[in-house]
């Protein structure tokens, strides 16, 4: 980790703010402190909200769950939907659900990483891309790229449009839609809802590959600042198929050294505690996820897009799949490396997003009246998805009275909380440090925080670690006494 | 619309919602760009910029957790001729009110100091931290509200039909089938 965390002597410091960090999803902001010769000695990114939903989801019966739960987040509400239905799927019993049940709840997931990544990239990230990190405040955003790149504009409303459709189809409605319920689905689609959409989904994957060739030209354009921008090392985590490859909707953890070894694969997200712990800091109410065989100094990871990209062996269809090649060999594997990189990777997604639903809109299943399964019933649910910021988790035990009485999300902006504090620390040390600060030079840190796409929403509702020593207390509760004295963070099993 | 005479300025933010509401209102997909033709941003999450100016209208989402959003409210309050609580926590509070019934204090606790999981336990506390209300609360208990555009979250159409309205100068009005929810 880098030294900027905690400065010596803040009294003596001069304080300046991003309040609040803008073109993001939900409340943050960055505190930087100077010296009297603009020396950066403290640069931190709080998450400045606070909600309860572990707490107060108590008590509700489970079935509840998945149309609670996306009201976490307007930007991705299916992802909370789903990892919340498959962790209902487990409370009961529904080990495989129907294949017309699991190809429409993807579709649905397909249409949100779609959506999520279209919004993400056009409509908050773009301007500092087209426009230059230090363009001019009144410019940097939609209607001025609109303005000026009314194409790229355009295709990138038109995108997440079709995206939000495909949810509205499968889900009922664009924003807080309930198409799953534990055990599968409530609807399939018609044959005029299949049509409408493959009438225009070959045009998506065209502007979808056209949006991957512009991130790779802007990175041509801007060779070496693009690759340090923000550049550190960092441990990655994301769920892969059982054959390596990426899979958004369902995988076992697959946990990557920064130098490129495996730390764990194929791992049971059913018990992911035995791999992932938490911290706390006193300036963020976000908590500070860290791998348990590593602790909390030097366990910290990175997810999301750049993180699947290329910790997956490869991508199952084949635009994305030749783009994903290109991107890591581009550059000698630089890119790759480069926080801007997620940018790059998250358009691959995309156009691989688009190119699922392209198959799913050719298989009859998705047209099937076999939308439910359970079988037998269980206390505990454990559902995680790949949502379109990373890793998404979802823990909830249920009574016999079917309701909930512990609940636990770890949500994906909170497992980059270190990643990101790490990147705007590089940037300040890269721009800031001994300059007169400006509007400018503070939208550098913007940019740097802006590349992970941080859900803070999402973070602010998620209150962190379930309590496990319940749990393992009703099980074992040996373990849960050791885990509890160790004060040093290490918590090897 | 009809050709547009003069720009009309419109911030949005976000209280203690979801981002929903702003999704939503970007649920109104091409229409984005005839607005623009009527409307000049201002702060706005969409944009960079940071402080609310003399504005037109003003859309807030979400309702009141802590500190910091009522005084972003009255912020807009202060700088909006028209005020807009869009959507459902800013109009009852919405699902954050959910934690109303129990003691902030017993939340905090139980996330940040009594779970063993945690390497190091501690209720965040930094100077830099708002401080939350004990009770999450809607936007018309504090400041004057001039319309509440319903829906968890209002759909694009209703929140279209809802700016295109006011923006032509008419009383606002929503058919049954924009607030008509499942």
């Amino acid at each position: 980790m880098s030294t900027l965390e905690t400065a010596e002597h803040p009294e003596k410091l001069r304080r300046v703010a991003i309040d609040p960090v803008s073109r993001v999803e939900g409340h943050g902001k960055v505190t930087i402190l100077l010296d009297d010769n603009n020396k950066v000695h403290q640069v931190r990114l709080h998450i400045v909200e606070f909600r309860g939903f572990e707490k107060f989801i108590q008590g509700r019966p489970y079935w509840e769950v998945p149309v609670m739960a996306p009201r976490l987040c307007g930007i991705c509400p299916v992802s909370h939907h789903l990892a919340a239905a498959k962790a209902m799927d487990m409370i009961i019993g529904a080990e495989r659900l129907t294949p017309t049940a699991e190809k429409i709840r993807r579709l649905m997931h397909y249409g949100q990483i779609m959506q999520s990544h279209a919004l993400h990239f056009f409509h908050l990230c773009s301007p500092d891309l087209l426009f230059g990190f230090s363009s001019e405040v009144a410019r940097r955003n939609i209607v001025g790229v609109a303005a000026e790149y009314p194409d790229i504009a355009r295709q990138g409303v038109l995108l997440r449009k079709f995206g939000q459709e495909v949810i509205r189809i499968t889900a009922g409605k664009r924003i807080h839609g309930t198409g799953a319920i534990p055990g599968g689905v409530n609807k399939a689609l018609t044959r005029e809802e299949r049509d409408t959409l493959l009438a225009d989904v070959y045009q998506m994957i065209a502007w979808s590959r056209d949006a991957v060739h512009l991130v790779r030209r802007l990175f041509e354009q801007n060779l070496e600042e693009y690759n340090a921008f923000g550049r550190f090392r960092a441990h990655q985590l994301s769920l892969v198929r059982a054959d390596g490859a990426m899979d958004l909707y369902h995988g076992g953890l697959r946990a990557r050294s920064m130098d490129g070894d495996i730390l764990f694969d194929h791992f049971d997200y059913r018990h992911y505690w035995d791999v992932i712990f938490e911290d706390v800091k006193s300036w963020s109410y976000m908590k500070f996820p860290f791998l348990r065989s590593l602790g909390p100094e030097r366990g910290w990871y990175r997810v999301g897009p750049l993180t699947r990209v290329a910790n997956c062996d490869f991508i199952p269809t084949p635009f994305a799949d030749k783009e994903r090649c290109e991107f890591l060999a581009f550059d000698d594997g630089r890119a790759a490396g480069a926080t801007l990189g997620f940018h790059w990777a998250r358009m691959i997604e995309m156009l691989h997003a688009v190119e699922c639903i392209k198959d799913l809109l050719h298989d009859d299943d998705i047209l099937g009246d076999d939308l439910v399964t359970s079988g037998e019933r269980a206390g505990r649910g454990v559902g995680v998805i790949e949502a379109p910021r990373g890793t998404l988790i979802h823990h909830y035990r249920v009574d016999e009275n079917d309701l909930v009485i512990r609940a636990n999300l770890i949500v994906s902006t909170t497992h980059n909380n270190q990643a990101m504090n790490e990147a705007v620390r590089q940037v300040a040390i890269q721009y800031l440090d001994g300059h007169e600060v400006t509007e400018a030079l503070l939208n550098h840190i913007e940019v740097a925080i802006r590349a992970f796409d941080p859900c803070l929403s999402c973070a602010t509702h998620a209150l962190g670690k379930m309590p496990l020593e319940v749990e393992l207390v009703d099980a074992e509760g040996s373990v849960v006494s050791r885990l509890a004295k160790s004060s040093d963070g290490s918590f090897s099993a | 619309m009809a050709e547009p005479r003069k720009k009309l300025k419109l911030a949005t933010a976000t209280l203690a919602g979801c981002f929903g509401c702003h999704m939503s209102f970007l649920d109104i997909d091409e229409h984005l760009f005839e607005l623009v033709e009527w409307v000049e941003f201002d702060r706005s999450p969409f944009t960079d910029i940071k402080q609310v100016g003399a504005c037109d209208i003003g859309l807030i989402e979400g309702g009141l957790c802590n500190a910091e959003n009522v005084h972003v409210l009255r912020d807009f309050r202060k700088h909006c001729k028209i005020l807009v609580a869009v959507g459902a926590c800013a109009i009852n509070g919405g699902l954050p009110a959910q934690r109303n019934p129990i003691p902030l204090r017993a939340i905090l606790d139980e996330v940040y100091l009594t779970e063993p999981g945690l390497a190091h336990g501690g209720i965040p506390n930094d100077p830099e931290l708002p401080l939350p209300l004990n009770k999450v609360h809607p936007i018309h208990e504090v400041v004057k509200v001039d319309y509440f555009l319903p829906g968890c979250p209002p759909s694009g159409e209703a929140i279209w039909k809802f700016l295109t309205d006011l923006l032509a100068g008419r009383e606002p009005t929503l058919d049954h089938t924009l607030i008509h929810y499942d």
